[in-house]
């Protein structure tokens, strides 16, 4: 087990590095460059200050030298100055935001793994009954209504509307942690939900379901203690990805709600060409997505002893 | 395979009547004598109900979008100055924005945007990804392997970084919007037509027309394209959502379409600072993507069904 961890483990080198080097090409090889202002009617820099600002960034040297320069630095934990927020470097940046967004996906994957798996089981045992086509209304809600969309009327009728939450902003007190959560977790509950239900239905249709029926378990007994053991392993293996998805913040819904999170990153840093933070937040994202997979595959292997590790 | 039912031997008639008869007769001629493939598809999607609603809305919206110069009460870039920030009123049935554009007249034309980048993008991504699906899973071995690690490249980045990436390198736009959607999005059906195209080429009746003397052009395009389209035409329907979603998800953060002309995404993204004063204006276009996105949605999922009784869930 602990020798097949470490070799997971060093198996995230060479993907890092893949992915670091697939990244460091697309974001060269598209057109556009960091050395132009991005806003819209901004006059262009002049030719001297472009050179200027190329020789300090790196980027007058071969790509190749770049991107050693880049491995080099990274492997030191250094990534560099953002090119556009300029006062900090980009580990202080994700040190200061990658927090806040860990928080708020944590509690939207919470909110869709209690509410969105034990939606997926009702519907599997009422199926085509009335729960089941509620569960199947929310899972669709919530996988074709974009985030930004949902935000809106939650804000339209939780804040404007009912008064019930007082503002939106900030992340101070539990108060605004509620409509962001719901927000970005309604999504993943909607996967969730549709996912256990197939998984369920599947497995209830399962000869020791028949045979522990007929034994005289009671309904709830034979769903609890047979059905729900086995119909919830494929649903354990999308929450890696979907954690990983939600845990490094979400441009929408963060914008809406003014979470100070890393989410617009992800989107600001590509439209300015900030090449250093671009990088950085891709690998802390392949990072974060690899992990999760891990601690998936060894969940797994514990809650299936059928599933051996090697 | 277990043993066929009736219902199921009609979708797998296509097949059947297609080895048996002269490679001559298209889709359309494979006429039955009781009710094609598509006949009967569509039987089962007008029998779901949430689909036929579904399908309802978009002909609405499609008529909308069409029809948007007779229909829209204002032209939708001429700002008034004499009504400005109004809530909706007789006047103006949803508000005017604030530089006194008809909020009415603005979503009208927007459903242009949505329907356009919604079935235009399937298009592009049907173009591109079909060809290469076929190629990688007609030719097989090193030709497949080198075109599915460029779809596996493809698929490692996410999609909608991508796009925006692309979309900060060619300017706003809607044929640009075309491009980035297309260039990312052709991923999935190629995938798709290499596998049905992989698990087809040893069907006997492919074999048959081998046999009989079909070149390669005649055995795609006559053979085995039409018994992979029930599969690629799902996942197209299942497409437009998404480009919908990315088109929306682009002209909100501000690179997407090119600002006097209005889009829904574009629309909630410009209004929702001023929810608090005027909560309307990004409501309705939000409202009008999530029906879209819904009804497209409800619309695939009983395509699918009707298309395929053996994936129905319910």
């Amino acid at each position: 087990m602990s020798q097949y961890i470490l070799r997971r483990l060093f198996w995230l080198v060479p993907t890092m590095l893949a992915i670091s080097l697939v990244t460091f090409i697309v974001m060269h090889a598209t057109p556009g460059s960091p050395l132009q202002p991005d806003a819209p009617n901004a006059n262009p820099l002049p030719p001297a200050a472009q050179q200027n600002l190329a020789r300090k960034w790196g980027l007058d040297k071969p790509l190749h030298v770049q991107y050693l320069t880049f491995l080099k630095n990274a492997l030191r934990g250094d990534f560099g100055s953002s090119y556009v927020h300029k006062t900090s470097t980009v580990m202080e940046i994700l040190k200061r935001t990658f927090p806040v967004s860990l928080h708020l996906g944590t509690m939207a994957l919470l909110l869709a793994i209690f509410v969105g798996i034990p939606l997926g089981v009702l519907a599997a045992v009422d199926q085509n009954g009335p729960i089941d086509y509620v569960c199947s209304f929310i899972a669709t809600l919530g996988v074709a209504v974009p985030n930004f969309v949902l935000a809106i009327f939650l804000i339209v009728v939780f804040v404007l509307g009912l008064g019930v939450i007082p503002r939106t902003g900030g992340w101070t007190s539990p108060v605004d942690w509620i409509l962001p959560t719901i927000a970005l977790g309604l999504g993943p509950l909607g996967i969730l939900a549709r996912y256990t239900r197939s998984s369920m239905v599947e497995v209830m249709r399962q000869d020791y379901m028949r045979t522990a029926q007929a034994k005289g378990l009671s309904q709830r007994a034979v769903i609890l203690g047979h059905a729900v053991k086995n119909g919830l392993l494929p649903p354990l293996t999308i929450l890696g990805p979907m954690f990983a998805a939600v845990g490094t913040g979400s441009f929408f819904v963060e914008t809406l709600f003014r979470v100070p999170g890393m989410g617009r990153f992800f989107v600001d840093s590509m439209i300015a060409r900030d090449y250093p933070l671009i990088m950085a937040i891709i690998l802390l994202y392949g990072i974060f997505l690899a992990i999760m997979n891990l601690v998936v595959d060894i969940l797994y292997s514990v809650v299936d002893p059928r599933i051996r590790l090697a | 395979m277990d043993a066929l039912g009736s219902r199921r031997e009609e979708t797998l008639a296509p097949s059947t009547t297609e080895a048996g008869r002269p490679a001559s007769k298209t889709l359309a001629g494979m006429a039955r004598p009781h009710r094609t493939l598509w006949q009967d598809a569509f039987r089962r999607l007008i029998a779901n109900r949430l689909a036929l609603a579904g399908g309802i809305v978009i002909l609405l919206i499609a008529l909308m979008a069409i029809f948007a110069p007779v229909i829209a009460p204002y032209p939708y870039d001429k700002p008034n100055y004499s009504a400005i920030s109004q809530f909706p009123s007789r006047d103006f049935p949803m508000g005017t924005d604030l530089t006194g554009r008809d909020m009415l007249s603005r979503m009208i034309y927007g459903a242009q945007v949505s329907m356009l980048v919604g079935l235009g993008a399937q298009v592009i991504v049907f173009l591109i990804g079909v060809p290469i699906g076929a190629i990688a899973g007609y030719a097989a071995g090193k030709t497949d392997t080198i075109l599915m690690r460029f779809v596996d490249v493809m698929y490692a980045f996410p999609q909608l970084l991508f796009v925006i990436l692309i979309m900060a390198a060619l300017g706003r736009g809607l044929q640009n919007i075309f491009i980035a959607i297309g260039i990312t999005g052709w991923v999935t059906i190629a995938r798709l037509t290499r596998a049905e195209f992989l698990s087809m080429r040893e069907k006997d009746y492919i074999q048959a027309a081998r046999a009989v003397g079909a070149g390669p052009w005649r055995l795609i395009t006559r053979h085995m394209l039409p018994n992979a389209l029930t599969p690629i035409v799902v996942a197209l329907t299942f497409g437009v959502p998404e480009a919908i979603f990315t088109e929306a998800s682009l002209s909100f953060i501000g690179v997407g379409i090119n600002p006097p002309r209005p889009s829904w995404g574009q629309m909630v993204g410009e209004y929702f600072p001023y929810l608090q004063s005027y909560w309307y204006l990004a409501l309705f276009p939000a409202i009008a993507i999530a029906v879209v996105m819904m009804s497209f949605t409800f619309f695939g999922n009983g395509l699918r069904d009707a298309l395929d009784p053996r994936m129905q869930q319910k």
